[in-house]
């Protein structure tokens, strides 16, 4: 089957920055996809060159089998884009924009699939509200609901839930998981982990402009981040000595990794034993936060 | 050509149709004040092609220099407030290519050009009695006339990258373009130096051959004149295009 997306060795420089530094990436229709990295990483500007928004210097890239500059006709109604900066038209109302974006497309008498997108993203009774009268949050799923308009079979959202209150999130995910389920290919940029790590099913890394992890999320977790225990020691305790260079000190605490569940047991035996007080003990799942920043500082250049 | 083009004109005619109090009535005001200020002070004493009122030479003029800024205005603002707020990115996103893209800014911004220019026309009916030598020589002028400036206008609103710098282009450019054209007197009045600078003006001839149009004279032969409009036309498109091909500040 055609990758949804096929990004081979792209690269774009702005003056003496490297945005992107030799991308390769492939993306399976029907994938729930993570992009995950740091300000500044690339990740925009990747998007951006899928799109058509950035030419760059050297690479290709395809949409469903369709070259975005030599086919980018083709390209283009494959893919809906979510900018990631909150943009609009002040002039037109959130219906008429849709309509309008939806004859950008070519696309006339789309009302029952505008209505249907306005349902979901919980915008029907601001349909013929001014897009100036919107809070952010609404016209940041006006911008969603643009990237739909044309059915495209691949959606990508670049950081759509920055700015976004909890319930609505929650509502965007599902709305975004059911596309996924329908069959549409999402590839989504976040920097919030948890969300990444319970909707993609594989994740990219990207750190100053080049792939440093790409794996399922479920090996990602399992080879770089471990169960761990968290705790805080009581005033004046010390940690015992067999634990040096094994546990870690974070901000709340100690996080102390461990294999298997039959070991906690023992941890926290020797932790007592040594006359220890813990506080505050939480055994914690590996989670996608460790993996990134584990990769990040992997990676240190 | 695709439904994309369509829309992207519709929308363009509707952006400036949505506020016409500014984009359509200001301008047509705008114009009216000229000629009752200038009538006023220069009808007893000027005469143009020999028995020619001053008013009724300067309501042609007029209705050009409308067309032209009005033209320009349009493309140029429309694209400068895309780019600074950012929503340009809804039209690169779908499926346009650049030539629907230039011919949509462009038609609409003849449009409105043609529109505030009727306006005009319209308007300082009331003040003087007006001929219409040549219609078709009047449509033709007014439409080239509105295509070049609509062309400049894309021009100037995809290089200019804040408002200040498309004041400059219009204050710079297309200002001095249109006054020193011969809206308000014929070039013939001017010292033979300036007539011989006025030839190398374009504009001098959009309005030239736009005035034959109404009075059956001119200062240089309307078929001539509508070569150079004509030539202008193509190669400010040329440029234009090769602008937006390349993607020139908009597709970084
Ligand atoms: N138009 C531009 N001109 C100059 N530099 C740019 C431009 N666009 C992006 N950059 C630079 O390219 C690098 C990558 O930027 P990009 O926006 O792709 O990062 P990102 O991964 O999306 O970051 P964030 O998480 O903050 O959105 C940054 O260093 C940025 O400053
Ligand atoms: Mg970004």
């Amino acid at each position: 089957m055609i990758p949804a997306i096929r990004i081979q060795q792209v690269a774009k420089r702005y003056g003496s920055l490297q945005a992107l530094g030799g991308v390769d990436l492939e993306v399976a229709q029907g994938e729930f996809f993570g992009l995950l990295g740091p300000n500044g990483a690339g990740k925009t500007t990747l998007i951006s060159s899928l799109a058509g928004l950035v030419r760059p210097d050297s690479g290709t890239l395809e949409v469903m089998g369709h070259d975005v500059q030599s086919d980018y006709r083709n390209a283009r109604r494959n893919l809906g884009v979510v900018p990631q900066e909150i943009v609009f038209d002040p002039f037109f109302s959130v219906r008429e924009t849709l309509k309008f974006q939806s004859g950008y497309f070519g696309i006339r008498d789309n009302d029952d699939w505008i209505d249907e997108i306005l349902a979901n993203l919980d915008l029907t009774n601001k349909a013929h509200a001014n897009m100036r009268t919107l809070s952010g949050g609404m016209k940041r799923r006006v911008m969603v609901a643009q990237a739909l308009v044309h059915r495209p079979p691949v959606i990508v959202l670049d950081e759509p839930t920055a700015g976004v209150d909890v319930e609505l999130r929650q509502t965007l995910w599902q709305f975004v998981r059911r596309l996924n389920q329908d069959g549409h290919t999402i590839v989504l940029t976040t920097h919030y982990l948890e969300e990444a790590e319970s909707l993609c099913s594989r994740i990219a890394m990207l750190k100053a402009g080049r792939v440093v992890a790409l794996d399922s999320t479920e090996n990602l977790l399992s080879s770089h981040a471990n169960h761990a225990l968290r705790f805080r020691l009581a005033e004046g305790d010390v940690l015992p000595l067999v634990f040096e260079g094994r546990a870690t000190r974070s901000e709340e605490g100690w996080v102390l990794p461990f294999e298997d569940y039959s070991e906690v047991g023992a941890l926290v035996d020797t932790l007592r034993n040594a006359g220890c007080t813990l506080q505050d003990l939480e055994i914690g799942k590996p989670d996608l936060e460790e993996v990134f920043l584990d990769v990040m500082k992997g990676q240190a250049s | 050509m695709s439904g994309g083009f369509v829309t992207l004109f519709y929308k363009e005619l509707l952006r400036f149709w949505k506020v016409a109090f500014q984009t359509v009535a200001a301008p047509v005001l705008t114009a009216m004040l000229y000629l009752l200020i200038f009538s006023h002070v220069l009808e007893a004493r000027v005469q143009v092609y020999g028995s020619l009122r001053y008013t009724a030479f300067l309501v042609p003029g007029l209705v050009m220099m409308s067309i032209l800024q009005n033209a320009f205005s349009n493309s140029s603002s429309s694209l400068i407030q895309s780019k600074v707020t950012g929503n340009i990115i809804f039209v690169l996103l779908p499926p346009i290519s650049y030539r629907e893209f230039y011919a949509a800014y462009v038609l609409a911004a003849m449009v409105r050009g043609v529109i505030v220019g009727a306006g005009v026309l319209l308007v300082t009916a009331f003040f003087t009695p007006l001929q219409f030598a040549h219609p078709l020589w009047i449509f033709a002028f007014a439409l080239i006339a509105g295509g070049v400036m609509g062309s400049l206008g894309v021009v100037a609103g995809i290089w200019a990258d804040k408002f200040d710098q498309l004041a400059a282009f219009q204050n710079f450019l297309i200002m001095p373009l249109t006054f020193l054209s011969g809206v308000f007197y014929s070039i013939h009045s001017l010292p033979s130096f300036w007539q011989g600078v006025s030839h190398f003006n374009p504009v001098f001839y959009m309005i030239d051959g736009f005035r034959y149009g109404f009075f059956g004279v001119s200062d240089v032969a309307p078929w001539q004149s509508f070569a150079v409009a004509f030539v202008s036309l193509l190669v400010l498109a040329a440029l234009t295009l090769n602008f937006l091909r390349r993607g020139y500040k908009l597709r970084g």
